[in-house]
């Protein structure tokens, strides 16, 4: 079944047969990178009527649905599953025996959903929108040539969209140990007995509870006194004690500063606060950050900058200092998420074919990290209001406090919305909840339709349901204003 | 105890703040000032219960529980060791650029435990080394009480605990150099950000105490308008030394509150949270509250009602966000008392009531957790800390007489300490403010 998964997956990401088409010079748009950014754009200008060519050195789908979001969403909601079972005398259920993880199982669960999703932007598709697609690296040769494999192609416009890789190790011995990063993560055919997880970002939290409800031990270390540096320090704290409340050994505040072999194990070396230590795992799985994919694209034969860590260099409307190339997606912005690589895409592609005057300073991005409870963010957090003398105040509702949650038995987290004071203008809002992922798009669909806490109090939403705890936090925000006679 | 019910709001009071001031004497060495952290074997000092007991002699003395020369004999103990104890970068030190280790030998004074160098400690040391300078108005040896205060004070270097930054690291060791955290967004240690802007030497700049401000989170939770920190210590400790009833710094100028009314608040919302109690823990209520940082159960788990609980041991626990694993701090509730003191001595009523054990030489226990080992009368921490009941003395006089704020309301550092963070207003500018109460005036009766 799993080979059966694979195969299915390759055929549509990555043919073993696979043979470049002759190129159609010039191109009005070649894209480098068949990411989510990538394809997004290729596909908006062949729909657009215009000669695309998509470059692509590995699969199609990019990190997101070769070894991020999809792979990892698979896993963790079978570590959900898995969890809930071991919880079913709460719900009344006969008591049996605690379910084991079949991890081959889970696997290819994973395999088979990656490759069911991978259809929807499989190779044949883009071929029949009339998108030439090369399976090769790509090289700047000029100012409006590139190499493709053995081809040349010329272009009028192009998108570089390359994505970013993660970062690698720069701990003494962690090379020669070995160890695992999202690219490889997902390629594990048994489950490590102990795992050593190594970063505390949205990925490193996520698989650590994830591997830690399939059954390995697992430790996390973290550099920083907190999970999710950029998030809610409540938020944050709540999903460091989630990770402890199921098991997971988590280091905050520790770094690794070594690795060896020794007695079959790969021993992490730590540091915290002066106080060496060690932690003995089977697999080390490193998670501290991407870096952008600009190495060898001949940037520099077309005159476009970057740097290697920042990557390409661009202006607000995605142009890069060549005035015909643009970028998006990971390789030019700090926000590393699908959802903003897509849009940035379509703004790409829009103003290298239009007016080019959309700008992407005043995008409401929605984001999500995936552990249990779920933690997701849109618009400001606190500390950049009061950064910009914006007086903020924010409305909270305990999800401990929302019917809906009781009843579902998954009442940890808040909703928590930021609200410039003195108006009802909704800055942003942060929410955990099991479900917050969903709930956050609520929040996006309000702030760009531009609705404030008033009208909010008033929108009806079903009851019960785990989004009225929106609404009751914008009731909160009516009780709290100055009674006013009609 | 005698029967919690005969016994007069003020006999309470009297009580609980005696069987805690005995505390800092009966776990102090003479010899050289220090105070034991714990009651426990072994339990070496820890300097903010320093603090904590310099500012307690004065209250003793006032009560008639020691001779002022005993109170100034013990306190110009402490004050010459801390002088003349090593400061340097030695790992065995006992301070260093002024401040000081957070965890010392009772015997020798020197660092134990590969501690920090701890800015808060430190700082409720200077505080209490400050009130004692200001009590001691005397000659002799009082005026030596007073020379060292200042000498102490103006010895730390608040500027080097910058590293760089803006805001103030927590801490400092010499086996990493400074620990890679600062202290910032609300939590106990604005008394820090006051006295090291009061600093005849080495005082923090304005900008300082903005970084520390820049993360405040202003919150409508539960109803209750709050400058969010989530354990209740953090919104006791400054407050035992500064008197901020009707004063202001930019933000509360903001949010048109004060730091009292901000601790009132905070109140309201534990109160609030433990009648909502949405974990299903034994005991907890209107009346019974108290949720902070104090000693408990441990790494432990049960499962309970269809639910799985686990409990923690000495931690900071928080409200609404949590954690929280059925453990109150017992002292918690009636050292709220200058601030809501209905609301404390009722909740200290009830607690005495429902749970006698948490109380042994009228002193409360640092944790007390009613849901776990129910059927043995709950968890109950072994002994006492000196925190919980050095923080006692303070808040129950500061309610019956206020002395301790009137003490620091008199030190110029603190003054310019807080002019320096941007206070105005109230006192400080010596006026009294419509909303100044007037604490020692009062005579709530909580019992119901």
């Amino acid at each position: 079944m799993a080979a059966d998964s694979e195969d299915d997956l390759l055929r549509r990401v990555r043919p073993p047969d696979w043979k470049n088409p002759l190129p159609r010079n010039p191109y009005d748009l070649i894209v480098i990178g068949a990411g989510p950014a990538g394809l997004m754009a290729a596909d908006l200008a062949a729909r657009q009527g215009r000669r695309v060519a998509l470059i692509e050195r590995d699969r199609l789908g990019g990190n997101s649905l070769n070894s991020g979001s999809i792979p990892s969403n698979a896993i963790i909601r079978a570590a959900r599953v898995l969890v809930s079972l071991r919880d079913e005398e709460d719900f009344g259920a006969a008591s049996f025996d605690r379910p084991r993880t079949d991890f081959g199982a889970v696997m290819a669960r994973m395999r088979r959903i990656r490759s069911r999703v991978a259809e929807y932007q499989s190779i044949d598709r883009l071929r029949a929108r009339g998108i030439d697609v090369f399976l090769c690296d790509a090289r700047f040769e000029g100012p409006r040539v590139l190499a493709a494999g053995e081809s040349r192609l010329t272009f009028k416009k192009a998108i570089i969209a390359t994505g970013a890789r993660p970062e690698p190790s720069n701990v003494p011995g962690l090379e020669q140990i070995g160890y695992l990063t999202s690219d490889s993560i997902f390629q594990l055919n048994a489950l490590p007995q102990r795992l050593g997880v190594v970063g505390g970002g949205p990925l490193g939290c996520e698989l650590a509870q994830a591997f830690c409800r399939l059954g390995s031990q697992v430790t996390i270390v973290q550099n920083d006194p907190k999970f999710l540096p950029h998030e809610d320090r409540d938020a944050a704290e709540l999903l460091s004690l989630s990770l402890s409340r199921d098991g997971v050994i988590t280091r905050l505040n520790t770094s690794v500063v070594g690795a060896h072999r020794k007695d079959g194990a790969k021993w992490l070396e730590t540091t915290s606060d002066g106080v060496k230590s060690s932690i003995a795992v089977d697999e080390v799985l490193l998670s501290i950050g991407r870096v952008p994919n600009v190495q060898d694209l001949g940037l520099e034969a077309a005159s476009i900058g970057f740097d290697v860590l920042s990557g390409i260099h661009v202006d607000e409307y995605l142009k890069t200092t060549h005035g015909d190339v643009y970028a998006a997606g990971d390789v030019c912005l700090p926000d590393q998420f699908t959802n903003v690589a897509q849009g940035s895409a379509r703004l790409a592609v829009n103003n290298a074919f239009g007016a080019g005057t959309q700008r992407r300073g005043h995008w409401t991005i929605p984001w999500c990290t995936y552990c249990d409870p779920e933690i997701a963010h849109i618009g400001m957090h606190v500390r950049e209001a009061r950064q910009q003398l914006i007086p903020v105040k924010s409305y909270t509702v305990m999800m401990q406090d929302v019917d809906r949650a009781i009843t579902d038995g998954l009442d940890d987290g808040f909703v928590k919305i930021h609200v410039r004071e003195g108006t009802d203008e909704i800055l942003g809002a942060t929410i955990v909840a099991s479900r917050a992922g969903e709930m956050i798009n609520e929040m996006s669909v309000i702030m760009s339709a531009g609705i404030g806490m008033r009208r909010l109090a008033d929108i009806l939403h079903t009851y019960p349901a785990q989004s009225d705890a929106i609404r009751l936090a914008a009731v909160s925000y009516l009780r709290d204003q100055p009674i006013t006679s009609a | 105890m005698q029967a919690v019910d005969e016994l007069t709001d003020d006999a309470l009071l009297e009580r609980m703040q005696r069987g805690a001031f005995t505390y800092l004497t009966e776990y102090a060495n003479p010899a050289n000032g220090l105070v034991c952290d714990t009651s426990r074997a072994d339990s070496p000092c820890s300097i903010a219960v320093v603090g904590f007991a310099l500012s307690s002699y004065p209250v003793g003395v006032e009560r008639g529980w020691l001779t002022r020369t005993e109170a100034a004999t013990l306190t110009l103990s402490a004050l010459r060791f801390f002088w003349e104890s090593t400061q340097s970068e030695q790992p065995d030190a006992t301070g260093f650029k002024g401040f000081y280790y957070h965890f010392l030998d009772m015997q020798t004074g020197r660092r134990v435990w590969q501690c920090e160098l701890s800015l808060v400690d430190t700082a409720l040391l200077m505080a209490g080394i400050l009130t004692a300078g200001r009590y001691f108005d005397g000659a002799g040896i009082e005026a030596e009480i007073r020379g060292l205060s200042d000498a102490l004070y103006g010895r730390v270097d608040w500027q080097w605990a910058q590293n760089g930054q803006d805001t103030v690291s927590q801490g400092w060791k010499p086996e990493c150099g400074f620990l890679n955290y600062g202290w910032e967004g609300y939590n106990e240690a604005t008394i820090v950000y006051v006295l090291g802007a009061g600093s005849p030497t080495r005082a923090l700049p304005g900008s300082s105490f903005c970084a520390w401000t820049m993360p405040y989170q202003w919150e409508n939770l539960l109803g209750h308008d709050v400058l969010y920190s989530g354990p209740l210590f953090t919104h006791l400790f400054s407050h035992a030394w500064i008197d901020y009833r009707g004063i202001q710094d930019a933000f509360m100028r903001e949010k048109r509150s004060d730091y009292f009314r901000n601790t009132q608040s905070a109140i309201a919302l534990h109160r609030e949270y433990c009648a909502r109690n949405p974990r299903g823990y034994a005991g907890y209520g209107r009346d019974l509250w108290g949720i902070t940082a104090g000693d408990g159960p441990g790494n432990r788990e049960m499962r309970q009602d269809s639910r799985d609980r686990r409990f923690f041991g000495y931690m900071s626990r928080g409200v609404p966000y949590g954690p929280d694993d059925g453990t109150i701090a017992p002292w918690a509730m009636l050292a709220t008392v200058p601030f809501d003191a209905a609301g404390a001595l009722r909740g200290t009523r009830h607690l005495l009531r429902s749970y006698p054990q948490v109380c042994a030489q009228d002193r409360l226990s640092s944790g007390f957790n009613p849901t776990l080992d129910a059927a043995q009368g709950g968890w109950l921490s072994e002994g006492w800390y000196g925190l919980d009941q050095g923080l006692l003395v303070i808040m129950i006089e500061n309610h019956r007489t206020g002395l301790i704020w009137e003490l620091t309301r008199q030190c110029p550092f603190m003054r310019a300490g807080l002019l320096g963070a941007g206070f105005t207003g109230g006192w400080l500018t010596g006026e009294r403010s419509v909303d100044d109460r007037s604490v020692g005036e009062r005579s709530v009766d909580g019992r119901s």
